[in-house]
Parts: structure tokens; sequence; C-alpha cells
């Protein structure tokens, strides 16, 4: 094992219900003190493999190791992992502090000990002066702090959230993203989180599996996630993209070219991509590494042909503009009728002002903009 | 005086002929206990005419040996079949909500037979199950009873069972989950927090088994042996030579012993539901 750990190694694990195929031969190492999150649209497969984690379900098939623990016959109550529930699952009939004394009991804790520990946990999460509310005087970002100290208190080896901040106002959600990242920090237990929120992912999260129809997509960090996406699923699930078909027709170590029938021409990459010739592919391109320049009425539109060195340009007609403050996304359409997304940070205060309805635009992006995606 | 408010359309108790209706149906309901409760105190052999007030009645009720003797059997055979009932009803309950098995549905809608099924038919029906099991009716007290205990659970925790498994389907299975996770048994899971969920539904099912049993007056008059006697068929028996004003105070005995019990089972029930919610 490297210098790093592994808490959790999940190999070849499948879940089946019947026929169907829930969680589809995933492998995945979650090093110790990591905060993961396990990402993925509805119906994907995340929620069941939180649940085997935690000891709810069984694998059909491959082994779940905890702390080099194999946990194939260890049921719920005897592994070392405690879980926040999305419904936070908070017991209504006991007060906030038996609440989190409720775990203690079963650890053999004598009861001298009982109260610090649980009063330090309620302090970890900010909840230490309502210890005898009950948790239906309580709001619901309250509760899902009762959730985290009773499923803290117990010291686990892992912290499952399943979908932790789902429940929650908008408002509240952000401020508990910084919160579960720092009380993270804090207790430097290993957090595995489920969600199908991007931005939740990304924002926590050390590193991210993206999951799809049962499959593993990519584990990465956020930030490799989204500028370095392994396939198309995640390129258009992590953020926005625009996704074009084409071919490879150049691949040198220091560029590349796609042609594409779609753009209505070709993309140039300035650095050399691994792959086929002829192989047909994709090439993402975010939004916001687009410019939008304007184009004089009645000029020629430019080709592809004529970009700049080491750029790539298209002509179009703004469609569409959704405001949003901080930016502006304008929808394009391009030429050949295909519609393309781009993104403008309104920096000034009069920057929305720039484009309307209408207005004839150049887009222009860098060589090394595009990702080229093979699946 | 005039109606300052203006009436919304779901405001019904704003109308005087809807107050008047109800005042009406209040009044059908409830005089003929009240006049009840009134004689039991009139200074009469007759339950005619008020003479005076007087409390004799009770004295007399009380002194009535077998009047008393019925009462306590009532009282014994109530309290045991409620106990036997909430385990049973409780139990079925949790089985039709937890698990799948074969058959389930029929089973599921079978368990309200006894409530939907005529008693006549039903006290026939246990008359002659014990007379083909040779059920000994010989037995010392309290064991006499034995035959009015069963026939009267076998009505009683089908109604436990409904209200209980009514509960349930408001259970979050996530409670469940995290009592594992934090670390108990499956029973203790159970014991911690199913039961605690459970239990505005096992006193409202208590209080109804309580109270059928106390009043069953068909069923028991099939099940009941040559010395077993509960207090609805001694009523009847006395009421079939006069209605004294004996009767009348004995059933007030009756009625503010349920009004207690419905009271305090209704307390307990908001005060748990408060907190279960």
């Amino acid at each position: 094992m490297s210098d790093r750990d592994t808490i959790i190694r999940v190999e070849e694990v499948t879940k089946r219900y019947g026929k169907v195929t829930a969680v589809d031969r995933v492998t995945l190492e979650i090093p110790r003190g990591e905060f993961f999150a396990l990402l993925g649209p509805s119906g994907c497969g995340k929620t069941t493999l939180l649940r085997m984690l935690a000891g709810f379900e069984m694998p059909t098939e491959g082994k779940i190791f905890i702390d080099g623990v194999d946990m194939s016959s260890i049921p719920p109550n005897k592994r070392p992992v405690n879980m926040v529930f999305q419904s936070y699952a908070v017991f209504p009939h006991m007060t906030v502090f038996e609440n989190v004394a409720y775990g203690l009991k079963f650890d053999n804790v004598p009861k001298s000990e009982q109260y610090g520990r649980v009063m330090a946990a309620l302090a970890d999460v900010k909840l230490d002066h309502l210890a005898e509310r009950k948790p239906d005087q309580m709001s619901g970002g309250q509760r899902q702090r009762v959730a985290l100290a009773r499923a803290l208190v117990k010291k686990p080896k892992v912290l499952l959230l399943d979908e932790p901040l789902s429940a929650l106002d908008a408002k509240l959600r952000e401020a508990m993203r910084f919160e579960l990242a720092e009380l993270q920090d804090k207790v430097g237990i290993t957090f595995v989180m489920v969600t199908h929120d991007q931005d939740e992912a990304l924002a926590m999260a050390c590193r991210c599996a993206v999951m799809d129809r049962g499959k593993l997509m990519q584990t990465a960090t956020p930030s490799n996630l989204y500028e370095f996406p392994a396939n198309k699923f995640v390129a258009d699930f992590i953020g926005s993209v625009n996704l074009f078909e084409g071919t490879l027709q150049v691949d040198l170590p220091d560029h590349a070219i796609v042609h594409s029938e779609e753009l209505g021409g070709q993309i140039y990459f300035d650095h050399g991509v691994s792959g086929a010739s002829g192989e047909k592919m994709w090439v993402g391109i975010r939004p916001e590494k687009i410019e939008l320049l304007k184009r004089e009425e009645g000029s020629n539109p430019p080709t592809p042909e004529d970009a700049p060195p080491g750029c790539n340009v298209a002509a179009g007609t703004i469609r569409q503009i959704s405001y949003l403050g901080s930016e502006s996304i304008y929808e394009i359409d391009l030429i050949n009728d295909r519609r393309m997304q781009v993104s403008r940070p309104n920096l000034s205060r009069w920057d929305q002002e720039d484009f309307t309805w209408g207005d004839d635009v150049w887009l222009r992006w860098h060589g090394d903009s595009p990702v080229l995606l093979q699946s | 005086m005039a109606n300052k408010h203006p009436r919304a359309p779901l405001d019904y108790l704003n109308m005087p002929a809807m107050k008047a209706w109800l005042a009406g149906v209040f009044i059908f309901l409830y005089t003929p206990l009240l006049i009840l409760i009134l004689f039991s105190f009139n200074d009469s052999k007759a339950n005619i005419v008020w003479k005076g007030f007087t409390l004799k009645w009770y004295v007399k009720a009380f002194e009535n040996t077998q009047l008393r003797e019925a009462l306590l059997n009532s009282l014994l055979i109530a309290g045991v079949c409620t106990i036997i009932s909430v385990v049973l009803g409780a139990l079925m309950a949790f089985v039709f909500w937890r698990f799948k098995f074969p058959f389930k549905g029929p089973l599921e809608s079978g368990m309200s037979l006894p409530i939907v099924v005529p008693e006549i038919c039903f006290g026939v029906a246990v008359l002659m199950f014990f007379a083909k099991l040779n059920f000994p009716n010989d037995l010392p007290y309290p064991f006499n009873l034995t035959q009015i205990i069963l026939a009267h659970v076998t009505f009683a925790f089908p109604f436990v069972a409904i209200v209980v498994r009514a509960r349930l389907e408001g259970f979050n299975q996530e409670l469940e989950a995290a009592a594992l996770d934090l670390g108990a048994t499956p029973y203790q899971a159970f014991r911690d927090v199913i039961i605690p969920h459970m239990k505005p539904g096992l006193i409202a099912g208590a209080l109804l088994a309580f109270t059928l049993s106390l009043d069953d007056f068909v069923i028991t008059f099939f099940a009941s042996g040559p010395g077993t006697i509960t207090f609805p068929v001694k009523v009847y028996s006395m009421v079939r030579f006069s209605v004294t004003p004996e009767v009348n105070a004995a059933s007030t005995i009756i009625i503010v012993i349920t009004v207690i019990a419905t009271v305090l089972a209704l307390r307990a029930q908001s005060a748990t539901s408060a907190k279960a919610n």
C-alpha cells in the first residue's frame, strides 16, 4: 500500500436487484482522511453503493474492505462507519442529548464519560446550548446538526452522508458546504458523501467519483473532473459543455486537428492527443472558455480556417440571453444551425449591455480550451 | 347580533343554521345518557317523575353482591383481554407492515373479518366452537372466565391491529436504519425506535379493546357459562324484571369508568403524538 493508507477499498462490487443492475463492477479506493463524493444523476447507483458501505445492502458480487477488514459478513451495527441520513432520521421521542448519547451505549462508554463526549460532539456542531430540546422544536438545519453529532460522537472510521444538503434551503445550503468541509478538517474523519448536485461535490470534496447507470465513469479531483473529463458523460454532467462530433485528422506531438461536420470546419488543438486517426470523437468546449466578439454587419462570416494562429473561430447570431447577475449566458446560433453556449462574466456594471438579441457575433477560443473525448 | 365577519366559503360553522344543526346533533346524542344519569339520583322507585335527590340507589347497587361480582368480572375480563389484544394486534400489524409473504393481501383483508361479521353469528360460532372443543366450564374462579376472554380477544385484537397498522404506515424507515447504524441490534432498534413510534396506536388500540370488551353483550351471552356473569349481562337480566334506578346507578358507574379511561388514553395519545411528530 502507498504512503497514504487506504480506509475504504471497493473491489469489483456489483449489486443486482433481479434483472436490474444497480451497481456494476465498481472498484474504488478512498484514502484515510479524505472528503470523498459519490456524484451522479438519480438512479446511478451512488446511494446503493453508500448503503453497501453502511451494511444495509450486501454486494451481489465483489468485496468491500473498511480499514483492511472484509465487511462481507459484518452487519451495520458492527461496522466502524456511521451515517447521516437524507431525512436526518433524528429520533423524535428523544431529546437532542439522548439522540447523540444513543449510539454510545452500544460502545460500552462509561456513563461518566458519556456526558462529556456528547457535549463535545454537540459543541462541534454548535448545538451545545440546545441539548435538552426535542427535535420537533428545531429547524431542518438544526436537526441535521443533531444527526451529524450523533454520528460523529461514535468516532467512526468513516462518516457516510446521504445527500446531506438536499433538504436545506439555498442560502443555508451554501453556508453548510463550508461548515461541513471545516468540520471534516477539524475531526479528521474520512467523509463519504452522496450527492446529485455537482456544485456541492465540487465545492466540498477532495475527490469525486462520477457514476452513471451503475458504472464508475471517472474518479478525480474536482478541477480534473471539470477540466479533463474522461468522457462525454462526465463533461456534460459536470458543468455545461458544448459537444461536437468529429474525426481526428492531424495528430502530431505539438498540435492536433479534428474535423467537425457539426461545427462546419476544423477544430485546432495546440497539443497532441493520443488517439487513432479517423476515429469518431467528440470535442467539448466549456462556455466560459469561449470569447464573444462583435461582428461588423455585412462582413463575411469567417470560417474556422481563417482563425488567428493557435485559435479557433466560429460565427453566429445571439438567440437567447440569460442574465444571472455575476455572468450572462448567451445561446448562439451558428451559421449551420448548430447552437452553442457561451458565458461571459459581467465584470463591469454595464457589461451585459454589450450584446443583445440578434447581434452577429464571432466566437473565439484558444487551442488549449477544448477537450477531446473518445467515448 | 350582526355578523361582522364575512363568511368564507368553507367557514361552515359561521352559519347560524349549521350551528343549530350541530346543537341538535349533540342533544340527540347525549340527552338519553343525561336522563339516565339524572334519574340515578331520583328519590323514587319509578323512573318517570323527579321526586328529589338521593344516593340510595348507588348504595343499593353497591350492596348487590351479584352486580358487584359481575362488575369485577367485566373489569377483569376487559383488562386481560386488552393486554392480550394489544400484544397480538401489534404483532400482527408489524408482520403485515414489515414482511412480504404469499397470500398477504387476502390475509390482510381477512384481518377485519371479526369486525364485519354480525355479532350474533360470531356468538353462535363461539358457542359451537367451545362446545365442539368440550371446553371445561367448571373451572375455578377466575379461570372460568377463560372462554369469555378468548371470545373477546378474537373480536378485539383486529381493532388494535388496524389502528397500529395505520400508525406504522407513517414510520420513517430511516429511523430504524439509523438505530442499527448507531450500533443497535435489530431487537434493540425495534424496542427503542419502532415501539415508541407505535405507542399512540397501542394506546388507542388498548382503549378500543377495553371498551369493546367491557360493554359486549351478544358474544358474551353465548360464551358465558353457568357461573360466569358479566356486567352487561347482569344489567340485562335486571332490566327484564323492571328498570329500577339501581340499574341507572350501575350504568352511571360504567359510564364514568369509560369516560375516565377515554380521557386518560386520549391525553396519553396526544402527548406521545406531539412528541412523535
